[in-house]
């Protein structure tokens, strides 16, 4: 089962023009923590919010939606985010946190989560991991590379990044502007190329843009505590769905990609084993789905 | 090993997700294990952390095992035969009693639990260098692997309450799915903040998620471009942030299990 196990896949967006204009792209995240927030059923979110330099994110703890909401948009460099989970606990003193984690932040929480080792009184304190789907992430300099090099824009310009339709897109005041992927290809930071989650098959909810119109989101519900959330913010008018497409533009191309990521990786892995280097997951030859997340 | 432990915890093959009332009726009836704290060099945070659970453990305690050996536990010299030993600190080499205690604890018990950084990797022990009253001799503590066979390890400086609980409960359940990363982590006793440099960014596995920054518990590692930095005067050489990284060990069944997907 490449996109995980989940209760629930539909098409969704916020329903909030504002969150609409500035999220990446449905505004699931943003709308969910909003909504969390506002009913306390988390009295924090861990978000990817600015930092010092333009597009180069720093993790922080929101505690109100004009918190959450600057923090929107995608940033494709890393937002250390789990180390802020117990800055939120402890120098915040949260009781319920909630989260967005790539997959692989979402393997670290729920590791600690399953195996506690040296963390104290964090484990039950994360109520909602709200997981977006990654197929690589880049150092800051390769998006330096990409921004300032290939494209000729000044970082502080671009208002927004995407990749999407084989592209990678800066959006400016007045320009649209794109390199071909694979322009991008050789950027990526190496530990993408053994990673076996395309769709935070872990998180409580997870959602991406493949899949869904633009505009729209992909959203999976996984786990009890995810189902609820989401629920209860469609219920509550925050959110809006619409049943997900199954065909080519739909849940056949989101298939399709994470299966390519987890095929490629299941390469990588193998060959890295091979060279005798360390990897945490199973060799192909060592386990029964060779695409399972193991 | 794993037919030790199976020994010990008296099962063939691993019992799914016992009801609390059966786990409770089999050990009434099976003799209860008799279990031995030994104490060497650490600094009692490890038994701390343990008694914090005091909603399993008085059920523990009084129910589930009896307490044969330790200092301040059971009211006892001679150190008698055990079913497990938990040892917490490490062991100074030039301590005779302690290196005896030790050894001695090996022969009697049938599983010997290497509890706490310090009985696991050294810790913070591992930066002594004598010289210090009242015993300026007192020079070189190593992790009890280093002396003995050590069956599993429960690493954290100290490991928190929640892990303990959950490792007792695998333990009452006879779940080896859930034991068997301590059994393989009784191997790592060369522990530091820098092995996560050696040990997942050189080998190119770093994904900057910024988990061994969350878990190490004396703020030694910051998170700079999306790689850990390590503050080395402030490492005690526990090895969490290299125990908690996803990219050491990836226990993916149990988490699955764990959240029910
Ligand atoms: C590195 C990366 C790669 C991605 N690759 C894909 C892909 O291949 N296919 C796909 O469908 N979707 C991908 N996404 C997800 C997508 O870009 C959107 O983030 C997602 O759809 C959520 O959009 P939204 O409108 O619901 O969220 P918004 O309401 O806009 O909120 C986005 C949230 O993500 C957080 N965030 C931003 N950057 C990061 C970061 N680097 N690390 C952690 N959190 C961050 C923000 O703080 C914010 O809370 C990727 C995201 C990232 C960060
Ligand atoms: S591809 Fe995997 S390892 Fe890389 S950033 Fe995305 S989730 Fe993390
Ligand atoms: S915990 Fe995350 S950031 Fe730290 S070394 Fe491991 S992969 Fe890198
Ligand atoms: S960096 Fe921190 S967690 Fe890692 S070994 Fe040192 S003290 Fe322990």
């Amino acid at each position: 089962m490449v996109l995980g196990t989940y209760k629930e896949v539909v098409t969704a967006r916020s329903t909030d023009k504002e969150i609409q204009k500035i999220a990446q792209d449905g505004g699931i995240v943003s709308a969910l923590f909003c909504y969390a927030l506002e009913e306390k059923l988390i009295d924090g979110a861990v978000v990817a919010g600015p930092g010092k330099d333009f597009w180069k994110p720093e993790p922080m703890v929101a505690q109100t939606a004009d918190e959450i909401l600057a923090a929107a948009g995608t940033k494709y460099t890393f937002s250390p985010n789990v180390l802020m989970l117990k800055k939120a606990v402890r120098q915040y003193g949260l009781e319920k946190v909630g989260t967005v984690a790539i997959p692989c932040q979402t393997m670290g929480i729920r590791k600690m989560q399953s195996y506690p080792f040296g963390v104290r009184f964090l484990a039950d304190k994360i109520a909602l991991v709200t997981g977006i789907f990654c197929m690589e992430n880049f150092p800051f300099a390769s998006l330096q590379t990409f921004i300032s090099e290939k494209m000729g824009v000044s970082p502080e310009l671009v208002e927004k990044m995407d990749i999407g339709k084989g592209k990678f897109w800066v959006h400016t005041a007045d320009d649209v502007l794109s390199i071909p992927l694979k322009e991008t290809h050789g950027y990526e930071q190496s530990g993408c190329k053994v990673c076996l989650d395309y769709v935070a098959e872990l998180a409580d909810v997870s959602t991406g843009s493949v899949g869904s119109p633009d505009g729209w989101s992909t959203v999976f519900t996984r786990t009890d505590a995810g189902e609820t959330v989401f629920k209860a913010a469609v219920e509550a008018g925050v959110i809006e769905t619409k049943p997900v497409d199954t065909g080519k533009f739909g849940l056949e191309i989101l298939t399709k990609l994470a299966t390519q990521k987890k095929e490629k990786a299941m390469k990588e892995i193998d060959r890295r084993k091979s060279m005798g280097l360390p990897v945490p997951y199973k060799a192909s030859s060592e386990k029964e789905d060779p695409l399972a997340n193991v | 090993m794993l037919a030790r432990i199976k020994q010990f915890l008296g099962i063939g093959a691993k019992p799914k997700e016992v009801p609390k009332e059966e786990v409770e009726k089999v050990a009434e009836e099976k003799a209860k294990p008799r279990i031995g704290y030994v104490h060497l060099s650490g600094c009692t945070g490890d038994i701390m952390s343990l008694s914090e659970n005091y909603d399993i453990l008085a059920e523990l305690l009084t129910n589930m095992v009896d307490i044969v050996y330790g200092q301040t536990l059971a009211d006892v010299w001679e150190m008698p035969e055990m079913d497990l030993v938990l040892v917490e600190g490490s062991v100074c080499l030039q301590d005779e009693h302690s290196v005896k205690e030790l050894k001695e604890a090996r022969e009697k018990a049938g599983l010997v639990v290497a509890f706490g950084s310090c009985a696991a990797t050294g810790c913070f022990t591992r930066y002594s260098r004598g010289g210090q009253q009242a015993r300026p001799d007192h020079e070189s503590f190593v992790p009890i692997a280093d002396l003995v066979k050590v069956d599993c390890a429960i690493p954290g400086c100290p490991p928190s309450p929640e892990i303990i609980a959950k490792t007792v409960v695998a333990v009452i359940n006879g779940d080896m799915d859930y034991l068997q990363p301590m059994i393989d982590l009784a191997g790592y006793t060369e522990a530091c903040g820098c092995d996560l440099q050696y040990k997942v960014v050189n080998q190119a596995l770093c994904i900057g998620c910024g988990t061994c920054a969350m878990a190490c518990q004396t703020r030694a590692l910051t998170m700079t471009d999306g790689r850990p930095e390590l503050t080395s005067a402030r490492c005690v050489k526990c090895g969490i942030c290299y125990v908690q990284c996803p990219r050491s060990w990836w226990p993916a069944d149990r988490i699955k299990q764990d959240l029910g997907l």
